[in-house]
């Protein structure tokens, strides 16, 4: 028998999907869930190629993933989710690439901002995007813009985009405005104090939105964290998977989980200690 | 008003012995997921052993040159054990590796310096290869010490440096809005102040958990980092199976 469009079966499986889907959030939650959870998407290309996709084909594989990932995250209680979506270093890729992904991007964004797509918006979730921005092409930038202005006043999780962004260039970055800070005419902290400090440059940082990472997970079975977060992630559990970014599940995101909880006490007992 | 209250005290009744039947649910998740490591452990050790005595076949010829430098990060609590640091870098000698970064937060491995450098035949320390003769690095094994201070108190420092001489150029027009630091300055300026050691190629984590425990940021762009485990329970032919992983990873470097 089916009820708007959806036979018995199927509406029997979805419960069953949902009632497993909570217990395993309220089996989970007896433990300490992480604050943040930042992600290194690592593998849509060789997704596209291996799945025969057109191209950006994988790109827009990851991105889906990157929205089932954030709604997990969500109904885990995870309040900061950072995903690494485009390194500086990836502006070196052949510029039909570069271009596919920008409009790629806009694309998305302007779903999400008809509310054709606009998955962020209704699961609470700010977006913010973390990066060299004017790197980015003049539509692309404008996009972002309006993008995080729609969802500035969502507060029940932040999404951070890292685009154009490499940490060397983050910490540059914010030792330059720390600097320019010491020598504005109106600074605060009294003429003639020009001594930087670390908790200046950390103010200053791309990432000072959110607080440092508990986990960082990369897929596709890289060990290394190619330039993402290096200032930030001096007490973070990393954790690779081998699977391609598209093809990561719920079951990644809970395996993660687990191996912070079984770590947490170490970690929180080195963080006390720096 | 009776039923009420008698309705609200089996709810409650059923909500503690839900919340009792999901802690002994993540109890017993923990559990099992303990007796899997326990499991992959002795797994892991039987396999080090085969390394060790040759009898894998893929592991007898090591590429060690594609590893031009090795950093080991040590739990600080570890860290007092130099007997064992001082065997691991026998080890790593014995291998043919050339170049070796010591990590640990707190600085014990750098007290240690000098007990360690007298111990390990051959090593010298960082730096003073590049002083005395640049053929002693041919043969010896060069050591290098850092701990926490040298990772964002040094980009500070580093920072001091930049900042002082900007001033000093008369640059410093506050609506200036290029960019007045690079990243080059910024790594000469590191090295200025005693803190632009090389990038590691490798990264062993001997401790509870992989993570880096504030190695210097600046050298770990594309570092691969592996997990140990505990240093005391280290064996040469993980350490063998870590670098010759090592020597088959291609990277594409963002391309």
């Amino acid at each position: 028998m089916e009820k708007d469009g959806i036979n018995k079966p199927a509406r029997v499986l979805w419960r069953l999907g949902y009632f497993l889907r909570e217990l395993i959030v309220s089996t989970l939650s007896v433990g300490p869930i992480p604050t943040h959870v930042a992600f290194i998407m690592d593998g849509n290309r060789r997704y596209g190629k291996q799945q025969h996709l057109n191209q950006g084909g994988g790109h827009v594989a990851g991105y889906l993933a990157l929205k089932l990932m954030v709604l997990y995250c969500r109904e885990l209680g995870i309040k900061y989710v950072t995903a690494y979506a485009f390194s500086i270093d990836n502006f070196k890729r052949s510029p039909e690439e570069v271009r596919c992904i920008m409009d790629l991007m806009v694309e998305k964004i302007e779903q999400e901002l008809s509310q054709v797509d606009n998955t962020f918006s209704r699961m609470g979730v700010r977006v913010h995007f973390s990066g060299k921005l004017e790197l980015l092409s003049q539509p692309a930038m404008d996009a972002v813009k309006r993008l995080m202005a729609a969802t500035a006043g969502n507060s029940k999780a932040l999404l951070t985009i890292c685009f154009a962004y490499t940490s060397t260039d983050e910490i540059v970055h914010a030792v330059q405005e720390t600097c320019r800070r010491k020598l504005a005419p109106d600074q605060i902290e009294g003429k003639g104090n020009y001594v930087v400090k670390v908790e200046d440059i950390e103010k200053h940082l791309y990432m000072a939105v959110a607080p440092e990472p508990d986990i960082i997970i990369r897929t596709s079975g890289g060990h290394r964290l190619s330039n993402f977060m290096l200032w930030q992630s001096s007490n973070t559990c990393l954790i690779t998977f081998s699977q391609l970014w598209p093809a990561m599940s719920c079951w990644h995101l809970v395996w993660a989980v687990l191996k912070f909880q079984r770590n947490y006490y170490y970690l929180e007992k080195k963080k006390k200690q720096m | 008003m009776d039923f009420k209250k008698e309705v609200r005290i089996v709810c409650g009744w059923i909500a503690y012995f839900g919340d009792l039947l999901l802690r002994l649910l993540w109890h017993l998740v923990h559990v099992i997921i303990s007796l899997f490591y326990f499991t992959l452990g002795i797994a892991n050790a039987l396999e080090s052993y085969l390394i060790s005595w040759g009898v894998l076949k893929r592991y007898r010829s090591l590429h060690v040159n594609k590893l031009r430098y090795l950093a080991i990060v040590v739990e600080s609590e570890e860290a007092y054990e130099t007997s064992k640091i001082i065997a691991l870098l026998q080890w790593l000698a014995d291998i043919g590796v050339k170049h070796v970064c010591l990590y640990d937060m707190e600085g014990i491995l750098k007290k240690s310096k000098d007990f360690i450098l007298a111990k390990v035949d051959g090593a010298v320390l960082y730096g003073e290869t590049h002083e005395n003769n640049k053929l002693l690095d041919q043969t010896h094994m060069t050591l290098e010490f850092a701990s926490f201070c040298d990772g964002k108190e040094a980009v500070a420092k580093a920072a001091n440096v930049l900042f002082m001489k900007y001033v000093k150029s008369g640059a410093t027009d506050q609506n200036q809005k290029g960019h007045i630091f690079t990243e080059s300055q910024m790594s000469e300026a590191l090295k200025t102040i005693g803190s632009g050691g090389p990038e590691p190629d490798l990264l062993l984590v001997y401790g509870p958990a992989r993570c880096h425990l504030g190695f210097p940021a600046w050298r770990i762009r594309y570092t691969e980092i592996v997990h140990m485990g505990p240093l005391k329970s280290m064996k040469y032919g993980s350490l063998i199976k870590a670098i010759h992983k090592f020597t088959r990873v291609q990277q594409n470097y963002g391309k």
